[in-house]
């Protein structure tokens, strides 16, 4: 293994390990596991609600709707949990735990750090989504019908459907080198934005046209989507995407995960450039 | 490789955000007063050979901290060069950082859902210390830093002495060949600062190549430790040289210390004949007035005495002294370091 492989794997281990750390560690380990199980699904009981009011709104009761729904939140739960990971990491470190200054100077990769912190909450995350499923199945009658060729695709759409929300989440943090603490509204914000135009909700064509070409430049839209395709059974919802077949979807994923991923290259490195020169690296915010 | 450290003219200048200075316009639209840019480090120029405790000596705001961020790649230059351990800090910044370490006095870092050995452990691992050398290291100075009690408790639950006590841990674990210590005992009670004194002396002596740069401006400190020390101010390194050297500067001066009821105003002393420079410090708390003189000529002394009484104050005590480097920057800068 080369040094500069091997340094990177020491980042990634035992910034992981931290992160799991302060995700787990706030409490008792048996009163975690109750929390972990607790959070999702008191999230689903509102995804019922939710569901009973657009069906009162729209005297209209769907099954396929609801499932859509539900699949398509529960999987948002990767979106929220990744994003904040990333973007709060500098934010924390600087003004709360003030370890920022001797993690930047030590010997490390400070993306493949950031990446490492925000997998304990990607792996949190993925706890939750796997608990909202199995209870929406179960207990809620949530239709499930995969494949077992499809589970491939699936898994492959997961990995890159995360490989594209942590690289979000580092043009985020490379922003968030330049921002005082207040600013930790960018990491509610934008997952308000792919919330409402990803398709998470309700199908891309209950959009106007501007809105479905912006969410369809969001890889996240192409994920929720090859995601419900692989998982739900056939359906007569229009997403907006079923000119695409399943293959096309997930190499339109890699092309815009490639591309998010080179765009947090670049971004993360601007900022931080930007942030030494600035003065801002280790900065606290007196308020 | 001759220096561990070395700067060429390096300058660093803070400018206030557009946001503050749009603040501070008045109606009419002129800038506000006092808000311009800062000139932290002005065309600072030191070599500092391996091997050498080298004390950075200067009040606060002198820019000690902002030389250190820069050494320690955190904050680049505005102009200037810098090289740590022979790479340049603005474009090679890793190999430096494989090679330094930092630690900050007066600050309460640490993650407080962590233990004592966890936070300094997780550090050690960030450099690529064997885990077993980490260990031993680890263990040996949580004894010498007084805090092996403490190794497993959660750091949110240390007082901030030993959180500074944890970061001291943190700097050494990694036993770089550079260590920056910015104010390292700024806070801590006196005897451990003894301890942080003793134990930096110790291993910069004892070990062939290691490098310290200290920033303090408690004066005995830096007059016990450093083989050299630079004198600060507003950016400015006014004097490079060992401690013995830098008091010999003004051997040939008098310095006479003064504790006198608080005085209304010690301009009289401004341009007094045989005068060289003084600094003077009210205590509140005490209605006196510390004075410190550098007198080029000793004569001065019944001036300055029927100074002080004209103004009705009454004299506690007079001392003649040896002089200290505190009194080696009153004589450069005309004020003390507090």
């Amino acid at each position: 293994m080369s040094a500069t492989v091997r340094r990177q794997w020491r980042t990634f281990k035992w910034a992981a390990w931290l992160g799991w750390e302060m995700d787990s560690n706030w409490t008792e380990p048996a009163l975690f596991i109750v929390y972990s199980v607790v959070k999702p699904v008191a999230g689903a009981f509102i995804l019922v609600l939710m569901y009973i009011v657009f069906a009162a709104i729209g005297n209209y009761r769907d099954p396929a709707m609801f499932s859509y729904i539900y699949v398509g939140n529960s999987f948002f739960i990767f979106v929220g949990s990744t994003l904040f990971g990333t973007f709060q990491v500098i934010q924390a470190d600087r003004e709360w735990y003030q370890t920022l200054r001797y993690t930047y100077i030590s010997p490390i990769s400070y993306y493949t750090y950031i990446v490492g912190r925000a997998a304990s909450k990607v792996a949190v995350g993925g706890l939750a989504v796997l608990i909202t499923l199995i209870f929406g199945v179960f207990v809620l009658g949530v239709q499930f019908q995969m494949t077992l060729g499809s589970v491939p695709i699936f898994f492959v759409g997961l990995v890159l459907g995360l490989f594209c929300l942590v690289s979000i989440g580092i043009c985020l943090a490379g922003v968030s080198f330049m921002t005082a603490k207040h600013t930790h509204g960018l990491a509610e914000g934008i997952p308000g934005i792919f919330y409402v135009f990803c398709g998470v909700l309700f199908p891309l064509t209950a959009l106007p046209g501007w809105a479905q070409s912006f969410g369809r430049g969001i890889p996240l839209t192409y994920w929720f989507d090859l995601t419900r395709r692989l998982i739900l059974p056939p359906n007569t919802i229009d997403s907006g995407l079923g000119f695409f077949s399943d293959l096309e979807i997930l190499a339109l994923l890699l092309a815009s995960s490639l591309i998010f991923f080179l765009l947090s290259l670049g971004i993360f490195k601007l900022g931080e450039y930007m942030a030494r020169k600035a003065g801002k690296i280790d900065m606290t915010t007196s308020y | 490789m001759e220096f561990a450290i070395e700067t060429k003219d390096l300058v660093r200048v803070f400018k206030p955000s557009r946001k503050l200075l749009k603040r501070k316009k008045n109606p009419n639209g002129e800038g506000g007063s006092g808000e311009g840019p800062v000139t932290a480090l002005d065309r600072v120029t030191t070599q500092i050979r391996q091997g050498e405790l080298f004390g950075l000596l200067g009040p606060n705001g002198a820019g000690k901290t902002t030389l250190i961020k820069i050494l320690c790649t955190l904050l680049l230059p505005t102009s200037g060069q810098a090289w740590v351990a022979g790479h340049d800090i603005s474009k090679d910044p890793f190999p430096i950082r494989e090679r330094i370490n930092m630690v900050s006095g007066g600050e309460t870092s640490g993650y407080g859902l962590l233990t004592t050995r966890e936070n300094v452990w997780m550090f050690s691992q960030f450099y690529g210390v064997n885990s077993k050398v980490a260990k031993a290291r680890i263990d040996e100075l949580l004894h010498i830093f007084g805090l092996w009690d403490k190794r497993d408790a959660k750091v949110r639950t240390l007082s901030s002495g030993q959180r500074q006590k944890m970061n001291m841990i943190r700097g050494f674990v990694t036993d770089p060949d550079i260590l920056f210590l910015d104010e390292p005992t700024l806070g801590l009670d006196v005897n451990a600062s003894r301890v942080i004194r003793e134990y930096v002396e110790a291993w910069v002596r004892k070990q062939k190549g290691k490098t310290v740069l200290l920033t303090t401006h408690y004066m005995a400190e830096a007059d016990q430790m450093c083989d050299r020390i630079a004198i600060i101010d507003r950016g400015r390194i006014l004097a490079c040289d060992t401690p013995e050297n830098l008091k010999r500067t003004i051997r040939h001066d008098t310095t006479f210390r003064l504790e006198v009821d608080t005085l209304r105003s010690a301009s009289a002393f401004s341009g007094m004949k045989g005068v060289k420079n003084f600094s003077s410090k009210d205590d509140a708390s005490k209605n006196t007035t510390s004075l410190t003189f550098i007198l080029e000529d000793e004569s001065a002394v019944s001036d300055i005495l029927s100074a002080v009484q004209a103004q009705g104050a009454k004299i506690h005590y007079l001392q003649k002294s040896e002089p200290t480097l505190e009194d080696v920057f009153i004589s450069m800068v005309g004020r003390g370091l507090e």
